[in-house]
């Protein structure tokens, strides 16, 4: 109930917000809350480290682009192209990872990403360090004009709650519930009969999916596609994003995406955006060190603490 | 110019010994990485950032100091051990009960710091630093012309890294050192120091870090993008050898160098991809890497 | 009594007349520039800092004001990335009023600012950025592009050298658009004056270490090695030539070599070496005047880049000033028809297609024993008059 409060609390100020504040920031930060959300959906939930998810943004983002510049399809149907590229390349590469735990899986997905990197840095299609500039927008279903930044916002909205919903579902299905097992004590998973690698996979292919939707996403709103998406510093962006929110929970990611893409634009107009690398990594540190279940882990310690039966 | 079925036999000769110059550099920072994840289990993220630091570091003693290249190649490393030590005491000890992820992050978090001060100080445009004046010049092979420098990286690297697996491998400081990793708390209960030889070693690991960023100084730019820009790459090569094998890294480190070179030669455009595409193949074939014997 | 009270009613009302009449014809009510720049990066030296200090300079020479209203600059750091760059271009003119931008260095990231700046109908100054596609193949009425391009390289120095003899050319390029245009742009300069181009390789931005590359282009047996890269990549690639022997075997050509680069340069390695450039602080007293008021702000020689983005500032000011508006379209218009002339525009006009067409100079880099001093780093072997130096321009360019 309390939770259904703070659902409606946060839709309304969602629909609100671009009245106060820059539609494109809000949109970058929905475009990483999702992408954080779909992240923590594997560290989170099945308690695997990602050190390669840049790859499934890149790829969403790099395939939603092309469509958009060079075939003239509708930005729903090249969101939806970028999404199962993301998921097809996210299949492939969990196969090969999900053999593997804990820090193996972090290296073995990191040098994958790097794969995809080097693919897109050389790959005429993408225009290589220039990016691919220019994207257009283009109309919505064929209709609605995207070039107004209202309009977009709302699409970005509507994208961010279906991939929100889609990360809620898959947690609170059975499936979710054998992820969280498999989490607390693979080892009884396995007595129990599951295949625990396959249910690995399938958990690995929905959160590269939904980050190739955020990619796609993300590239529209900038009309622009670039390595910065697939170089392993976005990777490690994200666990920060992640981990900074509180890993696990379903609002973490969202607020802590929130927090780390205001440092970013706050700090990078002005004289401190030297700075954001520094204060990225004391996050990092402090984090790890003091408060390892994030801002709204630590909340909900309080909250129980407090209020709790 | 001799060729051979088509082959410039002279260009191919000369990638190959600038892949094995690379290699020296692989080998020096995955050894370290070995090192440390062979006795922690962690894997130091940090590792690139103290190779960038142990070339600043020779870089400020000679400006700040007036301390030569070969005084610098004893104090760099000491200093940045001593960074090290400080480093496994005050920040990785305190989480080493906790899952490794979060030692990863920890020093994924201090690489970024790192790098964001010396490019705050610096800028990341890089600075230079020059050739010690005994090592200048080089020398005409039928191929190419070796300056001294480049020779010199070779045979010091190859030097440090043998002598390492050496100690590591073959005397009695290192088999408690190994009998620390497998059997702490019997180590333990034999009254050996077990924090204390972890610590060292940490330190150890990250020395030869900073023994490579001095090595490094003088040819490369001495930037505070140096270090990210290589770090990946070791990490793949510490995947391919096996993680924790200290052979494994040393025999991959060059040979990824030597097969980097080759690519260059035949097939420039899959250079900088060619170790990835060596990863992916040994871990669909050999998942725990060419040298590795973990389970 | 009275009198003075009716003088200073009749000031208060002229005032507000024109700060009314000035507040129809200026948006927001002030001019507003944005430099956007690689603060910290490979192409720091070459405009960053330095452009700041050079459009801030122009902006207190112009008085601070413009039609009786403020003129504010805001900066930021564009780390040499287009999507960094293209956020802040298009964060500025959406949110923050901004009615131009300059700076712009990084040929990738201007590419991006400009599609931004053009959708928004803004003016993009453009300093420094070397590719010529912003007055060619994705020119835009929006954009001038001021101090010098890779044409005006290409005619300056490969062309002399190509007419001497050198027939073959090898290329180390760097690997995004600029480092292209100026290849290609060579390569067809090559050419049409009978040489051959035997091969090329591509370095990334940033690359630490040449020495691969500089090996492929000794094996290649050409007369000439091309580096058409820029900042860092440019030190670091010559340094490393130098360390292979190669520059004593063949001639190696730096395409885009900047002040800050040659003095970070060994003479021993460097001197002899010609190129072209835009601009030179110790050209003639007018230079050398405008230099000691820039380094009382920022204590270096400026780069070409820095003297151009004061000029380009300073015209569009005026621009500002004579036509009563800051409104794009009408500003540029005037900054067409109106020649620049300053210490930096020599012999100059802004074309119709955006190119700002000026004076070029063949230096060449000193010696050792010819040096006075620190800065004094080139000597002037002639003047490219800038219709020779640069195109002419294409037909679908041709924005009146």
């Amino acid at each position: 109930m309390k939770i259904n409060k703070l659902y409606l609390a946060l839709f309304i100020f969602a629909l609100i917000a671009p009245a106060a504040l820059y539609p494109v920031f809000l949109m970058k930060v929905l475009c990483f809350a999702l992408f954080a959300c779909a992240f923590n959906l594997l560290l989170g939930f099945v308690g695997l480290l990602s050190f390669g998810h840049a790859a499934f943004l890149g790829t969403g983002g790099y395939v939603t682009g092309y469509l958009m510049m060079h075939t003239g399809v509708t930005p729903e149907i090249g969101i939806i192209c970028g999404t199962i590229c993301a998921g097809l390349l996210g299949a492939f590469y969990g196969k090969l990872a999900v053999k593997r735990e804990g820090i193996y899986f972090a290296m073995v997905t990191l040098a994958l990403s790097q794969l995809a990197f080097f693919f897109y840095l050389q790959a005429p299609f993408t225009g290589g360090e220039d990016g691919m500039q220019g994207v257009p927008r283009g109309h919505l279903f064929g209709i609605i004009d995207l070039a107004d930044n209202m309009s977009m916002y709302y699409f970005v909205l509507a994208i961010f709650i279906f991939g929100f919903w889609m990360i809620h579902r898959t947690i609170h299905s059975p499936f979710g519930q054998v992820l969280k097992a498999i989490r607390e004590n693979e080892p009884r998973a396995i007595s129990l009969g599951y295949n625990v690698n396959d249910y690995k996979w399938v958990a690995f292919i929905i959160s590269s999916a939904l980050a190739g939707l955020a990619g796609s996403t993300k590239t529209l709103v900038f009309q622009l596609a670039s390595l910065t998406d697939v170089h392993w510093h976005m990777s490690g962006e994200v666990v920060l994003m992640t981990l900074l929110g509180g890993m696990g929970t379903i609002f973490g990611p969202l607020l802590g995406a929130g927090a780390v893409v205001a440092i970013q634009n706050y700090l990078s107009g002005g004289e401190m955006g030297n700075y954001v690398s520094i204060i990225m990594g004391v996050i990092f540190v402090v984090c790890v060190l003091a408060f390892r279940n994030g801002i709204v882990g630590e909340i909900n310690k309080v909250i129980k603490r407090n209020f709790g039966s | 110019m001799a060729t051979f079925l088509g082959i410039n036999l002279f260009g191919l000769s000369g990638q190959l010994l600038v892949g094995l110059i690379n290699g020296s550099f692989y080998a020096l920072l995955s050894l370290g990485l070995a090192i440390i994840f062979g006795l922690l289990r962690i894997i130091n993220f940090a590792q690139g950032a103290i190779y960038m630091l142990g070339a600043f570091f020779a870089w400020m003693a000679l400006q700040y100091f007036g301390i030569n290249y070969w005084a610098a190649l004893i104090l760099v490393p000491l200093a940045v051990g001593i960074i090290g030590v400080l480093m496994e005491r005050f920040l990785l000890r305190p989480i080493a009960n906790e899952d490794h992820l979060y030692s990863l992050l920890l020093t994924f978090g201090l690489a970024l710091i790192l790098q964001g001060i010396f490019t705050q100080t610096y800028g990341s445009s890089g600075l230079s630093y020059a050739i010690p004046e005994s090592l200048k010049g080089g020398t005409r092979l039928p191929f190419m012309y070796l300056p001294n420098y480049r020779a010199w990286i070779i045979v010091a690297s190859l030097t440090v890294c043998i002598s390492t697996w050496w100690a590591i491998e073959k005397t009695k400081l290192g088999a408690y050192l190994r009998a620390g990793t497998e059997n702490p708390q019997m180590m333990q209960a034999f009254g050996i120091n077990v924090p204390l030889i972890v610590t060292i070693t940490f330190g150890f690991g990250v020395a030869l870090a900073g023994f490579a960023g001095v090595i490094a100084a003088p040819v490369y730019a001495v930037s505070p993008e140096m270090g990210s820009n290589i770090l990946i790459v070791v990490f793949a090569i510490v995947v391919i050898g096996g993680m924790g094998s200290i052979g494994g890294a040393i025999i991959t480190g060059l040979g990824m160098g030597v097969v980097e070179g080759l690519t260059k030669y035949f097939y420039p455009e899959a250079s900088t991809t060619i170790i990835f595409l060596v990863m992916v193949v040994v871990l669909l074939v050999k998942p725990a890497g060419l040298f590795g014997k973990e389970a | 009594m009275n009198a003075m009270t009716k003088t200073l009613m009749s000031v208060a009302m002229s005032a507000a007349l024109v700060s009314t009449g000035a507040q129809a014809a200026l948006s927001d009510d002030k001019v507003k520039i944005g430099v956007l720049a690689d603060m910290g990066g490979v192409y720091a030296d070459i405009c960053g800092k330095g452009c700041v200090a050079a459009v801030e300079m122009a902006v207190e020479d112009f008085g601070g004001t413009v039609l009786g209203k403020k003129i504010e600059i805001v900066s930021a750091d564009d780390q040499n990335k287009p999507d960094v760059g293209s956020a802040k271009a298009r964060e500025w003119v959406e949110s923050q009023q901004v009615d131009v931008v300059t700076g712009l260095v990084s040929s990738a990231v201007t590419g991006a600012v400009t599609k931004v700046l053009t959708d928004a109908k803004k003016l993009a100054l453009i300093s420094t950025s070397a590719s010529n596609a912003f007055t060619t193949k994705s020119c835009s009425p929006y954009n001038a592009h001021w101090t010098y391009n890779v044409a005006a390289l290409a005619n300056g120095t490969v062309k002399p050298m190509v007419q001497a003899g050198k027939k073959k050319w090898f290329f180390i390029t760097a690997d995004y658009a600029f480092g292209h245009a100026l290849e290609k742009v060579a390569t067809g300069v090559i050419k049409s004056n009978g040489g051959e181009v035997v091969g090329n390789v591509r370095a990334p931005l940033g690359t630490t270490d040449f020495s691969s590359y500089v090996l492929q282009a000794q094996s290649s047996g050409a007369d000439v090695v091309a580096l058409a890269n820029a900042g860092s990549d440019f030190v670091n690639s010559l340094k490393t030539a130098a360390e292979f022997g190669l520059t004593e075997m063949v001639d190696v050509a730096g395409l885009l070599v900047f002040t800050a680069n040659a003095k970070a340069l060994d003479p021993a390695i460097a001197s002899g070496m010609k190129l072209t450039t835009g601009f030179y602080w110790d050209m003639d007293d007018q230079t050398r005047a405008w230099t000691k008021r820039f380094r009382q702000r920022h204590d270096k020689i400026p780069a070409m880049g820095q003297a151009g983005a004061y000029s380009m500032t300073m015209h569009y000011l005026n621009a500002v000033k004579a036509t009563g508006t800051d409104d794009s379209e009408t500003v540029m218009k005037y900054m067409k028809e109106h020649k620049p002339n300053d210490f930096f525009a020599r012999n100059a006009t802004l074309r119709n297609d955006g190119r700002m067409v000026h004076d070029m100079y063949l230096v060449r880099i000193k010696n050792a024993s010819e040096r006075k001093g620190e800065d004094d780093i080139f000597a002037i072997e002639k003047t490219i008059p800038g219709d020779q130096a640069f195109a002419p321009m294409l037909s679908q360019c041709d924005f009146k």
